[in-house]
């Protein structure tokens, strides 16, 4: 079966430091939120509350300004770091909390920039900061600070956002939880806990709210997805399934694949899934043929697929090959009809391939 | 929330697992909207004897269960009966994919809960993202599961709003342990069958995503519907009655049990690319009384579970089933054919002669999709 999986030297080193780095780094969890006002930093100051009724030595590093009255019955019994205040702007004190050392210390809100004579300029920096130093950190952070979904989400809220954390300290984080609400419900508690979160949220329609909560979530599916890989990784599991849809597109020289690309598109945007697109490394190909293979290839950069060139003599064994070992769930080609090479030798390739597709879909189009 | 006379808001509060705290978070709702002073009453809560959740339960009016008696035990279900006559504004009903005892009303508490619907009644209600039946196929490969309790996909898409109660998997894990979910006994089964921590991370990601194209779907129903309006008319507005594409698909239905994971999968991409979605099955000759009785019975099986899946199947007669099918698809204007990928041992030994790949070679100008029976691998972890 396929070898992408299995962990290569280096890759067993990077994973020895991983394992030694999780011992004596603190643990990261965040509560991701897609609009101020779902309720992020209750359920994690609920969460703390729970853990310090377990006995965990729990402080509170950073908390919001202004808070709903639930917030502020929950922090009048934690311990609460107090900000220090750096030329007049209150930022979180984190010579204070690596004094006092607690096992656990939640920061509400990550994208916050510290004032220039900080030590870190980022509070997420802050962050892995503490982590380093064997403290564990629950936090909050909102879609719209995410750096990666900035552009996407700006121009849906028409607001624009200069704080942000990146999409890569959300991936590493050991554990990641949505909070999820629909948008009436964020909606009907006021504008008040939506203006505490600076969002501009306030004046956003339902329609906003719901195409922010399904780009939140896609995220979240997305961080998920990327630790599920790294448990696969980390236990050598092949993996056979996906919750993800993941289509490739077989092109060739020989046939224009513009509309296969382009249904390979809708229906991995349709399924929220990833699209690929295949071809087979062919020295002897004719220069027209290398036309139709270049425009293919155009056409599947505009579609912005990631392109493979396989090798191998064995057509339907090449593709197999990297299907299994990139979770396919469908492949895409087109049913050629004409006598070529490959025909002579294989015979109708589509045939060989539907043969050999054992738990994949394979999806044929004319010609 | 609407007024008695239209028909009740439905709200689902999704997850991937027992225990991740849909119960906990529904009620927590119905709290809220007891403050606001919304009449809201508990018609079936299933606690499990998980302490947090029944004192969350408190000061909430509890509707008793009917009791069935069946096979000489007493069952205890969802009175209907007496919501209905108690008619509150927001009922609370857990575990929508529960299955009634013989005896009840309805096989299902879904259909309990249309009633509620239909008398203008607004449900809200818990269910597991393994429960949806067009994921039955995706959910046994990698759990090793057949999910029994299924709803139909059109069920789900009927909800006014779907929310994912979250929990990361670790924390669900330690939760077991200290034994909040279950007792030691059982919490030790399940460890070892359905909540091994790869299972749970993959069933969480496949309960986000399915949330996310819940919202999706409400999206583009919203953008359409707001110069339309949504009348009572059409109630079924979200069903594949309604495409939005010009994609068709056609599903071909066999005696075979693959035929079952086909429709599933059928439906799921129709709904996905908002297609229409229907299906055949093609007799070679006579009609569906005169082919053997093991026959018939597995045909009508899966013509009936299509039906369920709101899609309407055809019976087609034809001495060559491959060329009655692209016709058939040829002159209802059908895009993709769905068949079932033969087992390997079913191939027939020259290339071309097979059901499969004659479709393919007739079906010059349609796209064929053949669909991969998903087979469980050994795995570890």
């Amino acid at each position: 079966m396929s070898t992408n999986r299995r962990p290569d030297p280096e890759q067993l080193l990077r994973q020895l430091q991983a394992e030694e780095q999780f011992y004596r780094r603190g643990r990261l969890k965040i509560f991701l939120g897609y609009a101020g006002g779902v309720g992020k930093s209750f359920r994690m100051l609920d969460e703390a509350r729970r853990r310090r009724e377990r006995g965990e030595d729990v402080v509170i590093g950073a908390i919001q300004l202004k808070v709903s009255p639930e917030v502020e019955s929950l922090l009048q019994r934690m311990l609460v770091i107090p900000h220090r205040n750096v030329d007049g702007v209150p930022t979180m004190d984190v010579e204070a909390i690596l004094r006092r050392h607690p096992q656990v210390c939640v920061v509400d809100g990550l994208a916050y920039d510290n004032p220039p004579a900080s030590a870190h300029p980022k509070r997420w920096q802050d962050v892995e900061h503490l982590l380093s130093s064997g403290i564990s950190v629950i936090a909050t952070v909102n879609l719209q600070h995410i750096e990666e979904r900035r552009e996407q989400v700006e121009k849906i809220t028409h607001k624009h956002v200069k704080e942000t954390v990146p999409e890569s300290f959300l991936r590493n984080a050991d554990e990641i939880e949505i909070v999820d609400a629909p948008p009436d419900f964020c909606l009907q508690r006021g504008h008040d806990a939506l203006l505490g979160n600076g969002t501009g949220l306030a004046t956003s329609l339902p329609q906003q709210l719901s195409e922010l909560r399904e780009i939140a979530l896609l995220l979240a599916a997305d961080v998920v997805d990327y630790q599920l890989e790294a448990y696969l990784v980390r236990h050598g599991i092949e993996q056979l399934w996906g919750a993800h849809e993941r289509i490739l597109v077989c092109v060739s020289p020989y046939i224009d694949a513009a509309k296969m690309i382009a249904s390979g598109r809708r229906n991995a945007d349709r399924f929220h899934g990833e699209l690929f697109v295949a071809h087979l490394n062919q020295p002897d190909i004719t220069p027209e043929e290398k036309a139709v293979l270049e425009r293919n290839l155009e056409q599947a950069r505009v579609a912005s697929a990631r392109i493979e060139t396989l090798d191998g003599e064995d057509a339907s064994h090449a593709i197999m090959q990297f299907a299994r070992g990139h979770g396919i769930t469908q492949i895409f080609l087109a049913n050629r009809m004409n006598n070529s090479w490959w025909d002579r030798i294989f015979g109708r390739p589509v045939e060989h391939l539907i043969r050999a597709a054992e738990n994949i879909d394979v999806r044929v189009f004319p010609a | 929330m609407s007024e008695s006379t239209h028909r009740g808001t439905l709200k689902i509060f999704l997850g991937y697992a027992a225990g991740v705290g849909k119960t906990y978070q529904m009620l927590d709702e119905a709290h809220k909207l007891k403050d606001e002073g919304v009449d809201i009453i508990l018609g079936y809560f299933e606690p499990h004897g998980r302490k947090d959740t029944i004192a969350k339960a408190e000061g909430l009016e509890i509707i008793s269960r009917r009791t069935i008696e069946y096979r000489g035990a007493m069952f205890g279900e969802t009175d209907v009966e007496a919501i209905l006559r108690r008619r509150p504004q927001v009922c609370v009903i857990d575990e929508f994919a529960h299955t009634n005892v013989p005896g009840s009303q309805h096989a299902k508490r879904w259909e309990d809960v249309q009633d509620l619907l239909n008398a203008g009644i607004n449900v809200l209600t818990t269910m597991n993202v393994q429960h949806l039946e067009s994921l039955n196929d995706q959910v046994w490969q990698f759990t090793g599961i057949r999910v029994r309790e299924t709803i139909p996909d059109w069920v789900v898409k009927q909800a006014d709003e779907v929310v994912m109660v979250d929990l990361p998997p670790q924390a669900l894990l330690n939760r077991l342990m200290r034994g909040v979910v279950y007792t030691p006994e059982k919490a030790r089964q399940a460890m070892e069958n359905f909540f091994k921590e790869s299972t749970l991370v993959a069933l969480r990601e496949l309960a986000i995503r399915q949330t996310a194209h819940e919202v999706d779907v409400r999206q583009s129903v919203q953008d359409e519907t707001l110069n339309a309006g949504r009348g009572d008319e059409n109630p079924d507005w979200h069903s594949s009655s309604r495409p939005r594409s010009s994609d068709r698909i056609l599903i071909l239905i066999t005696e075979d049990p693959s035929s079952a994971a086909l429709i599933r999968r059928g439906r799921r991409v129709a709904d996905y690319l908002q297609a229409e979605c229907l299906a055949v099955c093609v007799l070679r000759d006579g009609s569906l009384h005169e082919i053997p009785a093991s026959q018939r019975e597995a045909v009508e099986k899966h013509m009936k579970f299509a039906r369920n899946l709101q899609i309407e199947p055809s019976v087609l007669r034809g001495e060559d089933v491959a060329q009655t099918l692209v016709d058939f698809a040829r002159s209802h204007k059908v895009t993709q054919i769905f068949v079932a990928r033969p087992q390997q041992k079913k191939w027939p030994m020259f290339f071309g002669q097979g059901l499969v790949e004659r479709v393919v070679r007739l079906a010059q100008d349609i796209q064929v999709t053949i669909v991969a029976e998903r087979r469980r691998e050994q795995r570890t972890g």
